[in-house]
């Protein structure tokens, strides 16, 4: 049984005549990691904010453990919000943001806080206006961990972490979220990296939900054909094609579906190239505006 | 790991390989759902699933509060699911190619003599 924590319905968010998230239905479960992806400007942080209670929808239901997050203190203390530029007061040092966390967080695990930092190389006792980057995205994740929220939200948390910190971040999520199971929204435009964390993603364009799917079931579900372009555009004609480059008489078409066997045997005799897509791929030919644009004209004509 | 198919088929068919060369042995344990997810970076619902594969076909038993355990028998029978396979995993698409290099099958049998006796003197 899984139990949904929150659920919008026609959940709809207006900047004058800006409509930025657009009457969106879909629900959170318990004890999953989510992906919430889609390019800059697609809706992510405002759905995200509309979660933890910062915005009030102009239209639709939102409930999340049951209630309207605004201004129900039970249900905030239940929520962590990571943002990307997260703002804290002047004087502080990172030491200070986490002696303040459990305040907020009242299943704050002050050693595990303790052995992130550690893993971090953070500075305790710098300031946060003399941090870099990186180390303030760091006091950030930390903070988004160690406080074990039933629901907690990364957006886009590790702008200026190397390649090495980000590994530790996934590694230390999966062990936690193993032993301490949650719901754990991840936001961020690092989709490959974080592809193989993901139980179901939903991907978001121009405030709209372009899919809402387990992430298994989108992974392998695209598939790239490559050949003669004539033999290629015969192989495909009845597929539904979301991206097409040519290249001479040689193209590459992509579809949404998969091959079944005999279909992947047919395409060796016919000479053609198979290639899988990534989700990071399904996601640009989804939500690439100007190429779908193409293709849909190039398949019209 | 292969971006073409599903996560939880490529655990299972690992943790099948596993049992088949006897790496896992029969009787023995098997790594937790959240030491494989941890060990190989995906989340601990695919491992699952994928090791779910394993218990579903009776490769793998669980034991209440120990753990998992390689089924006895596991490997001769997953041998011989293997062996049904191998027709078409295999042999079609090698046909496929070797038809389209103009190789016929007599071609074919000779190279594999060929590289069979490679790898035997190797």
């Amino acid at each position: 049984m899984t139990t949904t924590v929150a659920r919008a319905t026609g959940l709809t968010k207006r900047y004058g005549s800006f409509t930025a998230v657009d009457a969106v239905d879909f629900s959170l479960e318990e004890h999953r990691i989510y992906g919430l992806l889609g390019r800059n400007g697609a809706g992510k942080t405002t759905i995200m904010q509309l979660l933890t209670g910062q915005l009030f929808p102009n239209g639709g239901e939102l409930e999340v453990f049951g209630r309207p997050p605004a201004e129900h203190a039970d249900v905030l203390r239940r929520l962590c919000f990571i943002a990307e530029s997260q703002r804290y007061p002047e004087d502080f040092t990172p030491a200070h943001v986490f002696t303040a966390a459990p305040w907020f967080f009242e299943n704050w695990d002050a050693g595990f806080a303790e052995r992130l930092v550690a893993d971090f190389r953070l500075p305790l006792k710098r300031r946060i206006k003399k941090l870099s980057r990186g180390q303030l995205s760091a006091v950030g994740v930390i903070v988004g961990l160690a406080s074990r929220a039933q629901l907690t939200f990364f957006d886009e948390p590790y702008l200026g972490l190397d390649a090495v910190v980000r590994h530790i971040f996934y590694d230390r999520l999966l062990e936690d979220y193993a032993e301490h199971p949650r719901t754990i929204v991840l936001s961020t435009h690092l989709i490959d990296e974080v592809a193989n964390l993901l139980e179901h993603i939903i991907l978001i364009d121009q405030g709209r939900i372009l899919l809402d799917r387990d992430a298994e079931e989108v992974r392998g579900s695209a598939t790239t054909i490559a050949g003669a372009r004539s033999v290629v555009e015969q192989f495909v004609a009845d597929r539904p094609v979301i991206g097409r480059e040519a290249l001479g008489g040689l193209s590459s078409v992509t579809i949404d579906g998969r091959l079944d066997q005999p279909e992947r045997v047919r395409a060796a005799e016919l000479g053609l190239e198979l290639a899988p897509v990534s989700l990071q791929q399904l996601i640009v030919h989804l939500t690439g505006t100007d190429l779908a644009g193409t293709a849909e004209q190039e398949a019209a004509a | 790991m292969d971006e073409s198919r599903p996560i939880f088929i490529q655990i299972a068919e690992q943790l099948e390989n596993d049992i088949i060369d006897g790496s896992l042995l029969e009787g023995s344990q098997i790594p937790s759902i959240n030491e494989f997810a941890a060990f190989l970076r995906v989340n601990p619902a695919t491992a699952l699933k994928g090791v779910g594969r394993l218990v579903d076909d009776g490769f793998v038993e669980k034991r209440r509060g120990i753990g998992m355990f390689v089924t006895l028998g596991a490997r001769e029978r997953l041998v011989e699911r293997r062996r049904a396979e191998f027709s078409t995993q295999y042999l079609t698409p090698l046909l496929v190619e070797a038809e389209k290099l103009g190789i016929d099958v007599d071609d074919l049998a000779a190279m594999l003599a060929a590289l069979r006796s490679e790898r035997t003197a190797s």
